[in-house]
């Protein structure tokens, strides 16, 4: 059991961000929004897994939507004290305490804000480790986990709880009423009992995305190496590459954001060429046509002389970025966890091969 | 015709005058006075003085100024301002300001957040709350606010409730209320976007004094043919009218002059610059003849912002550092420093202070004041200081470079003199003549632009064609603006697109510039 406060949530946001793979959302507007809730009403009490019952109701709170809706609306305030009523009253219990569902800019830090907010503890642990694009896409789901009951409220006070057959319904269904209410509100989904998130979960992620951001934020004082080799090593990355982006192409379809940004080389790289494929999140890197890193494991790019991580919708011609594959949490390697978020799930037609087998030898 | 570039930081007021076919034909440098109207004055009869240049042939007078960035640092001249956001019962879990330090949270004297705002789709949000909106202007009123910031969410997609806002302020407050909205200052992200447009709310006193200085300056000094422009931090000029209503957008816009006046000086089109001030030394990249923009969102006085600027790392180095040596024999160098007081306080002058320009005239690196007077200054001591600027400056070059690649740096700035020639890193290490009045010459070589900005539906009209007929758009109204057509270049492109909008929609945003005819 520790305290969150604010210099925590800074640290938190930016690892959480670095584990977004590009996609996660703005990690600015997420820690404005746990910030502004702190201050508020105080720091965030959080606990290890460990230190809840098994019969205790736990209940992810997140996002849905556009990350740029809610840069525009950011959240209401109220929406967490309207889920708490809801989904407790549907379960006839009170809530224990709100978790993450996964690693990422916003989602990472909404908890946090809900948490300090209803008074509740915060669980250091996710179901994911990383962000990724659908709903179903969680550690939960292998699991046999349920997103339902799902309970959803947006800003203007509006609320339901959704039912359904399959995952894949709810992530449908939650997508037409998130587009009607405007392109962004909360939910809790996954709502599950103590044993359950110990079981399944993806412990000690909040731990682990304040250690990735602090580091990143004291990089540049790290004096026995270069701050490039104690990022790398203090992620425990694969540097697949180093370049300038030269072009960006971008598409929307169904709700999600496709499209591949194209890097001409600098440096060591100087010379190459690269591209990244991404769905929300980064899919795949290619560095001169050969395949170096796919999803499941994380694929991130970072600016090249902070560090800070570069989300799919920040980038933009000229900039310099390096391209980072991290590993992915051993559950999704395994043929259930391929199933649901594998390379061929997102149409790229090949088998998986972990990145440390991929960069045996150097990339 | 001439035209004349002026630059005001924050320890130097320089002033260069240009030709037709951009020769400098003179230059000069005065110190900044308190009032920053003496010290333009000076250096405008300074100039004219040495060049002969009769006055009624200036045509173009630009100025640089680092007056709002200082008055932000420095939370001075801050006018007391109101905050009004449109957009409950959205936004509400991130009241403004929430992240700004709290000396700086004092400038407002009073915040609300009243219902309205917009969807993503241009659907309202809620309904403007007009009565609670009247009630706040006139708190405001009652207080004697005399400048407003409005933001709305989602005004970028829709302006109304804000065009409307700005109405009601002015019927409640008076005409004479200094009124800014968001959407007319940033872009999308209503945190940064608001923040932008609190900062120029409480410029606007800053911004009069500088607009209303420069322009009574030249008056006084029978300028009177030229038109007047002020340097924007993109390397473009605005209008007088235009600066007094953004002033914001001068921040930053030193570096950005500077960067390109040593560009158009040493004709290099990829290299490190380094503008070594009086108190602070800066350093920018030329990237493929511009300024390399800046990766990370940019704060200012340690307020986020979402606007684009040059990537530029400062460090506490200049020539009127204070050079100390401490107990155990080391020797520091600044960040703190005597500024403009240098011609005062500094050794070599006669003052009782060891700056960094004292020990390059003890180490025999430049000619200036009194030698005598640095003399008894120990030679060991003078290296080790000498040191201490060399390991500032090459760390600063390391964290500026893309490789390992050694790089072609060029020194400009007053203070340029107490740098080393020998600097680890650089390929080579190129100073100009006139390299001491790069950001006056980066000012006056500014170039005019034109923003084309709509929302396109590339199901309707496919990418590469919309953004050709975009980049022609642009191009016109760089045109229609003063520029030359062979000299318009395209400087910004961005496209947007927008989730979850009907369509394949995206906006698009295309900045095109050239050379003032």
């Amino acid at each position: 059991m520790r305290k969150i406060g604010i210099p925590e949530i800074e640290d938190i946001a930016l690892g959480a961000a670095l584990l977004g793979a590009g996609g996660g959302g703005d990690p600015y507007v997420g820690k404005l929004v746990a910030i502004g809730a702190v201050q508020e009403c105080g720091p965030v009490t959080m606990l290890d897994p460990d230190e809840v019952p098994d019969d205790a109701l736990v209940v992810p709170i997140a996002m849905m939507g556009a990350p740029t809706v809610l840069c525009e609306k950011a959240i209401g305030g109220g929406e967490y004290r309207t889920l708490y009523e809801t989904v407790s009253t549907f379960y006839g219990k009170p809530i224990y305490a709100f978790m993450p569902i996964e690693a990422g800019g916003v989602n990472s830090m909404l908890p946090i804000a809900a948490a300090a907010r209803l008074g509740l503890p915060l669980v250091d642990c996710d179901g994911i480790g990383r962000a990724f694009p659908e709903l179903q896409m969680v550690t939960f789901t292998i699991g046999g986990g349920s997103a339902t009951p799902m309970a959803m409220v947006d800003e203007k006070g509006n609320s339901c709880i959704f039912r359904t057959v399959t995952n894949k319904w709810t992530e449908e269904m939650a997508r037409a009423v998130t587009m009607a209410c405007g392109g962004s509100v909360s939910v809790s989904l996954y709502a599950m009992d103590g044993k359950f998130m110990k079981e399944y979960g993806v412990r000690g992620i909040v731990t682990r995305s304040e250690i990735l951001g602090s580091a990143i934020r004291k990089v540049k004082e790290v004096t026995d190496k270069t701050p490039e080799e104690a990022f790398l090593e203090i992620t425990e990355g694969y540097k697949l590459f180093k370049g300038k982006i030269c072009d960006v192409l971008r598409e929307v379809r169904s709700g999600f954001n496709f499209g591949k940004v194209v890097l001409d080389g600098i440096g060591d790289d100087k010379g190459r060429s690269a591209y990244v494929e991404f769905q929300n999140e980064n899919l795949t890197a290619v560095v001169d046509g050969k395949l170096l890193a796919t999803t499941p494991d994380l694929i991130c790019l970072v600016d090249t002389e902070t560090f800070t991580p570069v989300p799919t919708d920040a980038l933009k011609y000229g900039k310099r970025v390096m391209v980072v594959g991290l590993k992915c949490f051993p559950l999704w390697r395994t043929p259930e966890g391929l199933k649901l978020v594998g390379p061929r799930y997102f149409g790229v037609e090949t088998d998986y091969v972990p990145i440390e087998e991929r960069c045996k030898g150097g990339c | 015709m001439y035209k004349l570039g002026i630059d005001v930081g924050g320890t130097n007021t320089d002033a260069v005058l240009i030709d037709e076919n951009l020769n400098v034909v003179a230059s000069v440098k005065q110190h900044t006075t308190f009032n920053i109207y003496d010290g333009i004055l000076n250096a405008v009869r300074a100039v004219l003085e040495r060049s002969g240049v009769n006055r009624g042939e200036i045509g173009q007078a630009m100025l640089g100024t680092t007056q709002c960035t200082n008055a932000i640092v420095e939370r001075r001249n801050l006018a007391p301002i109101g905050i009004l956001r449109i957009g409950a019962p959205a936004s509400r879990g991130i009241p403004p300001m929430v992240d700004w330090a709290e000396d700086l949270k004092g400038i407002a004297v009073k915040t609300a957040i009243v219902s309205g705002g917009f969807e993503y789709d241009g659907k309202e949000l809620a309904p403007f709350d007009r009565a609670a909106a009247a009630a706040f202007f006139e708190e405001l009123k009652a207080r004697q606010v005399r400048s407003v910031a409005i933001s709305c969410v989602f005004s970028t997609v829709r302006n109304d409730h804000e065009l409307e806002a700005a109405r009601l302020c002015r019927e409640v407050m008076g005409e004479d209320v200094h009124v800014s909205i968001s959407s007319e200052i940033g872009s999308m992200g209503l945190i940064e976007r608001e923040n932008a447009t609190i900062l120029n709310a409480a410029l606007y006193k800053v911004a009069q004094s500088f607009t209303e200085g420069f322009a009574q300056s030249l008056a006084d000094e029978g300028v009177t043919n030229a038109q007047i422009y002020l340097s924007q931090n993109d390397g473009t000029l605005m209008t007088m009218d235009y600066a007094r209503r953004y002033p914001i957008l001068t921040i930053a816009c030193g570096p950005t002059n500077s960067i390109r006046g040593a560009c158009y000086l040493s004709q290099l089109k990829n290299a490190i610059v380094i503008d070594v001030g009086g108190t602070t030394t800066d350093l920018g990249v030329i990237q493929n003849g511009f300024p390399r923009e800046s990766g990370v969102a940019v704060t200012i006085g340690g307020v986020r912002t979402n606007f684009r600027m040059p990537d530029v790392v400062s460090i506490g180095l200049g020539g009127g550092s204070i050079v100390r040596q401490r107990e155990d024999g080391t020797v520091t160098v600044g960040p703190d420093s005597v500024g403009y007081q240098i011609t005062e306080k500094a050794l070599c002058f006669g003052g009782d202070v060891c700056t960094a320009t004292d020990i390059a005239v003890r180490l025999g690196m430049a000619e200036l004041g009194d030698k005598k007077r640095v003399a008894h200054l120990d030679e060991s001591f003078a290296r080790k200081a000498l040191a201490a600027i060399r390991t500032l400056c090459e760390d600063a070059i390391d964290a500026m470079k893309v490789s390992s690649d050694n790089v072609d740096v060029i020194l400009v700035g007053g203070g340029a003199i107490i740098l080393p020639q020998d600097l680890a890193g650089a390929k080579s290490v190129t100073q100009h003549a006139f390299g001491g009045v790069a950001n006056a010459i980066g000012s006056a070589i500014s170039k005019v632009s034109g923003t084309y900005e709509q929302l396109i539906d590339y199901d309707k009209t496919p990418r590469d064609e919309a953004l050709a007929r975009a980049r022609a758009d642009a191009v016109e109204l760089a045109v229609a603006a003063g520029a030359i057509r062979e000299t318009v270049e395209i400087i910004d492109a961005e496209d947007v697109p927008l989730q979850y909008y009907p369509g394949n929609t995206a906006r698009v945003k295309i900045k095109a510039a050239g050379d003032l005819a």
